[in-house]
């Protein structure tokens, strides 16, 4: 149908690595500086959508041969599991824990269980606009 | 979290491995798999056999509103939780032999099966009410797709949607009895309950807590008038009816009634409705039993009976609640006879429906019209049948006869109490209840003889039939045998199942619980006798007077009321629906902006929520109104636009404007969030773009345009004057001081916005994308259906 997006499919290339780049970086920030689950996701699903407007559904399909449902799914299992998780430590639903861990490469780092309860809120939001796109634009 | 509760839930932990162990191991027949946990828990359970006082552990889970998940081994509890485990191991294991793992979905069928048990212990073991009904509509939905297994056939979703339809009605009754109790009490905990309810058996509220309790319990037991969904649901595959309508869930409601004896049965109206419908259901069931042809219907009127002869057992020995100066033994041993009996029928019907499954696995039919002679080619299922059947009837030496001849002391008893008519109308109680058991005695003849002996008709059977193999024969042999030992030797449960169970009932009860096999020439024994004889001479003129049961006029029966009232409500709900949702989203959004103007402008009509306060305002700078003159100036051309693909980039640019708001007040996590999302629905939109429908004739006409334009000024209004009033309103102080506070105290993290979301009100987050993922369920499944399986159901 499209002949003459060279431009656009050319630039996608290279754009969408750093856009894919650049959501995982704000992710992992999020709980320090503006960020987190919900915009990374975002982005990320916008990576997807402009790889969608350059290329066609059926070549992204076999790039990312994902199933956007079961990305949910996941992503829900990791929030929610993250939330329940705290109840076999005998603490309400949803409690975080966070520390100060020292790792080998990286030094002195704190880890939050909070990243992963936003993980699955990046799952969820990459699975669902992935799910609603891929849907209605592949409807004939 | 405790060892208790980590039982509780391991079965629903399995339940998300299993499709996993399915798909991974497909060799190997998935029940495999499951079999190991109902037989750890049912051990697990056994260690408590020995316990003396109640043991409680507790998890906090909405202490605010003092709902807590508490589980509680008592004697009445540990006797369910271990019928419900230990069932569940036999039939777990028969599954095994019975679903083939390569026509079935075992994957589905475990799972299913897994939440039921995992549901089941639930209820049993809770003291909140409010957990206690979370699991008790587990155990409804789970039955719901038990039941509806296969889901091809017509008859299993109808049998799956009624037994929901009825037990969810219940539940929902159920829910408005613990409120009441809770306005009464304070508490939703059971033991709590129990001290308060002297004080509060005047309230007005009462009775009407009660009668709701009753329905669910009615509801999930199956008793007249709601029994009829029992029959239905025996579309099941057999080992589900075994688990689920022999040990377990139909019982549930018999737990309701024992558990919730010690707080209303003081009261005399518990006393009648319990005994009265039990003993109406144990009659009903046991008359209607006789007439079935199919196997499972007999055993599923027979379940239906027996469920009320256990109720009437309860109803007959809350006696000894409501009175201090009676002998309280004698009704002490009304509620032996019901624990007891409760054990009985787990283990011979249990059998039973076992048995009845391999007839039916093996020669393909259950209908007892095509079967008989199959003695010579099943001996050992014969062997289980007739020890099933005989408990069944009440024939020694079996346990059944124990229970049965106590039910008979029990409901002479009866005419001892002199309160209520009991004296008179009482009369009634002894009579019905032998009547019932001549017709108890006569199907479980039906049912044995009819299938083992008489003549052979290969020719309308589907398969030739042979014996079952042998795993498929364990689960009813080790029921059959706990039929024999709990006969001769009923004494080995008492004091350590039975009494344990007794004092959870009543409270402070020190009867002595002993059963003994021969209590001499007593009124029961003749009873029995009395039940053989009449039985034996119904089942050789049974074809004489069968005619009995046509004379009932057909129009008259509950299942007809039952479909009536449902293709009554779906036709009115229809008609109803079908006057509004005229398929065009753009009258909905007529009624949603209507509906939204008309209750926000009255509400601040009445409430007088209008104000407008100008003292605080911050001063307005150059770029705020560059920006504002830009959204104006974009919504307005998107009026003018002449096509779609304008007003869509037009509108885009409205949201990218609100962007450079939130930029120029310093929130960056929202601009950058509202940047993205306006790009990636300016792409969707662009998607459906190829969707859209040619524009109308409708826009051009004035009334049309007329109507937008009055919803679109009342919008408009509405939320000016919202965002103006409760900027004026401060009724509270501003909650952002504490996030400020505590963002870095409590959270260790930076970034307030981020910590809000999965930290402070991480709720709000989990729900949220919860939410989310249904619309995308929801919206993928609208659009595929329509590609794939629309054009089947149009066929239709």
């Amino acid at each position: 149908m499209k002949t003459n997006d060279i431009i656009l499919q050319t630039t996608t290339k290279v754009v969408l690595f750093i856009i894919i780049l650049f959501s995982i970086f704000i992710f992992f920030r999020g709980h320090y500086t503006p960020g987190g689950g919900f915009v990374g996701g975002l982005l990320t699903s916008g990576a997807i959508v402009l790889l969608l407007l350059a290329f066609d559904m059926k070549t992204v399909a076999e790039i990312l041969p994902i199933n956007y449902i079961y990305m949910t799914a996941t992503g829900l299992l990791f929030a929610g599991g993250t939330a329940a998780g705290a109840l076999f430590f005998n603490v309400p639903f949803l409690t975080h824990a966070f520390g100060d861990v020292y790792l080998p490469i990286l030094g002195e780092t704190s880890l939050h269980t909070a990243t992963i309860f936003d993980l699955g809120v990046f799952l969820v939001v990459v699975g669902v606009t992935m799910t609603i796109i891929q849907t209605i634009g592949g409807d004939e | 979290m405790s060892l208790l509760h980590l039982a509780i839930i391991s079965p629903f932990l399995l339940a998300i491995l299993v499709p996993i162990l399915y798909k991974t191991f497909r060799q190997i027949h998935t029940g495999w798999f499951v079999l190991p946990l109902p037989i750890l828990l049912f051990s697990y359970f056994l260690s408590f056999l020995s316990i003396q006082e109640p043991i409680t552990k507790s998890v906090p889970w909405i202490p605010f509103l003092g709902i807590d998940f508490i589980a509680k081994i008592d004697g009445l509890s540990l006797l369910f939780a271990l019928l419900i485990t230990g069932i569940g191991s036999l039939v777990v294991l028969y599954s095994v032999y019975y679903l083939s793992k390569d026509k079935e979905k075992l994957n589905t069928f475990y799972v299913y099966l897994l939440l039921f048990m995992g549901a089941m212990l639930g209820v049993v073991l809770s003291d909140n009410l409010i957990v206690l009904y979370m699991f008790w509509e587990f155990t409804s939905f789970s039955s719901f797709l038990l039941i509806g297994y296969w889901y091809h056939k017509e008859k299993s979703r109808y049998g799956a949607q009624k037994s929901m339809i009825i037990t969810v009605f219940g539940g929902l009754s159920m829910l408005g009895g613990i409120i009441l109790l809770y306005i009464m009490t304070g508490s939703f905990n059971i033991s709590e309950i129990m001290e308060i309810v002297p004080a509060i058996s005047d309230h007005t509220l009462f009775i009407p807590a009660l009668l709701c309790f009753l329905i669910g319990a009615f509801t999930k037991s199956a008793q007249f008038p709601f029994h009829i969904w029992l029959p239905d649901a025996m579309e099941a595959p057999t080992p589900v009816s075994a688990y689920l309508h022999s040990a377990t869930m139909v019982k549930a409601g018999i737990y309701l009634v024992a558990r919730m004896s010690p707080v209303f049965a003081a009261e005399g109206l518990w006393l009648w409705l319990v005994a009265g419908f039990g003993i109406v259901t144990l009659f009903w069931g046991s008359f209607n039993a006789v007439k079935q042809t199919d196997l499972k219907a007999i055993l599923a009127y027979s379940t239906i009976s027996q469920l009320g002869m256990i109720m009437s057992l309860l109803g007959i020995g809350a006696a000894a609640l409501h009175f201090d100066g009676i002998e309280k033994s004698v009704y002490a041993a009304a509620i032996t006879a019901a624990v007891f009996h409760l054990i009985n029928h787990a283990t011979f019907k249990g059998s039973l429906f076992m048995v009845v499954g391999i007839v039916d696995h093996e020669t393909g039919t259950r209908d007892i019209r095509k079967l008989g002679g199959l003695m010579n080619f099943m001996p050992i299922t014969f062997t289980l049948a007739i020890i099933g059947t005989f408990s069944m009837a009440g024939l020694p030496p079996f346990n059944g006869f124990l229970s049965k001849e106590m039910f008979f002391a029990g409901m002479l008893h009866v005419l001892d109490l002199d309160i209520f008519s009991f004296e008179t109308w009482g009369l009634l109680f002894p009579v019905i209840a032998w009547l019932a058991s001549v017709f108890t005695f006569l199907y479980s003849m039906i049912l044995v003889f009819k299938t083992f002996t008489g003549k052979f008709q290969p020719e309308k059977l589907e398969k030739k039939p042979h014996e079952a193999p042998i795993g498929m024969l364990i689960s009813p042999i080790i029921l059959a045998s706990l039929v024999i030992i709990f006969g001769l030797f009923p004494n080995i449960l008492s004091n350590r199942m039975i009494a344990p169970a007794i004092n959870a009932i009543m409270p402070g009860n020190t009867a002595d619980v002993h059963i003994s096999f021969w209590h001499g020439f007593t009124p029961e024994l003749f009873m029995t006798i009395g039940v053989i004889a009449l039985g034996i001479l119904l089942f050789i003129s049974l074809p004489k007077w069968r005619k009995v049961y046509d004379l009932f006029p057909k129009k008259l029966t509950l299942n007809r009321l039952y479909d009536g009232s449902l293709e009554f409500a779906q036709s009115i709900s229809k008609q109803f629906t079908s006057s509004y949702m005229n398929g065009s989203i753009r009258t909905y959004l007529v009624y949603i902006f209507s509906f939204f103007i008309v209750i926000l402008a009255s509400t601040i009509a009445v409430k007088d929520a209008f104000k407008m306060d100008t003292s605080n305002i911050s001063s307005v700078g150059f770029y705020e109104i560059l920006l504002s003159l830009a959204i104006v100036v974009a919504s307005i051309s998107i009026l003018f636009a002449k096509s779609r693909l304008t007003s869509i980039i037009l509108l885009g640019s409205v949201g990218y404007t609100v962007s450079l708001f939130f930029v120029l007040f310093r929130a960056p996590d929202l601009a950058l969030t509202q940047l993205v999302i306006e790009t990636i629905s300016v792409a969707l939109f662009l998607l459906c773009f190829y969707h859209l429908p040619k524009n109308s004739k409708n826009e051009e006409r004035i009334r049309f345009k007329m109507t937008n334009l009055l919803i679109s000024i009342g919008v408009g209004a509405i939320v000016t004057v919202i965002a103006l009033s409760a900027h004026s309103n401060k009724m509270f102080d501003s909650i952002a001081q504490y996030y400020v506070e505590n963002t870095y105290e409590k959270a260790a993290g930076k970034n307030m916005v981020n910590v809000i979301l999965v930290d402070f009100r991480g709720f709000d987050t989990l729900f949220e994308i919860t939410v989310l993922s249904i619309a995308a369920l929801g919206i993928f499944t609208m659009i595929k259906l329509k590609m794939n399986g629309g054009r089947k159901n149009e066929n239709k």
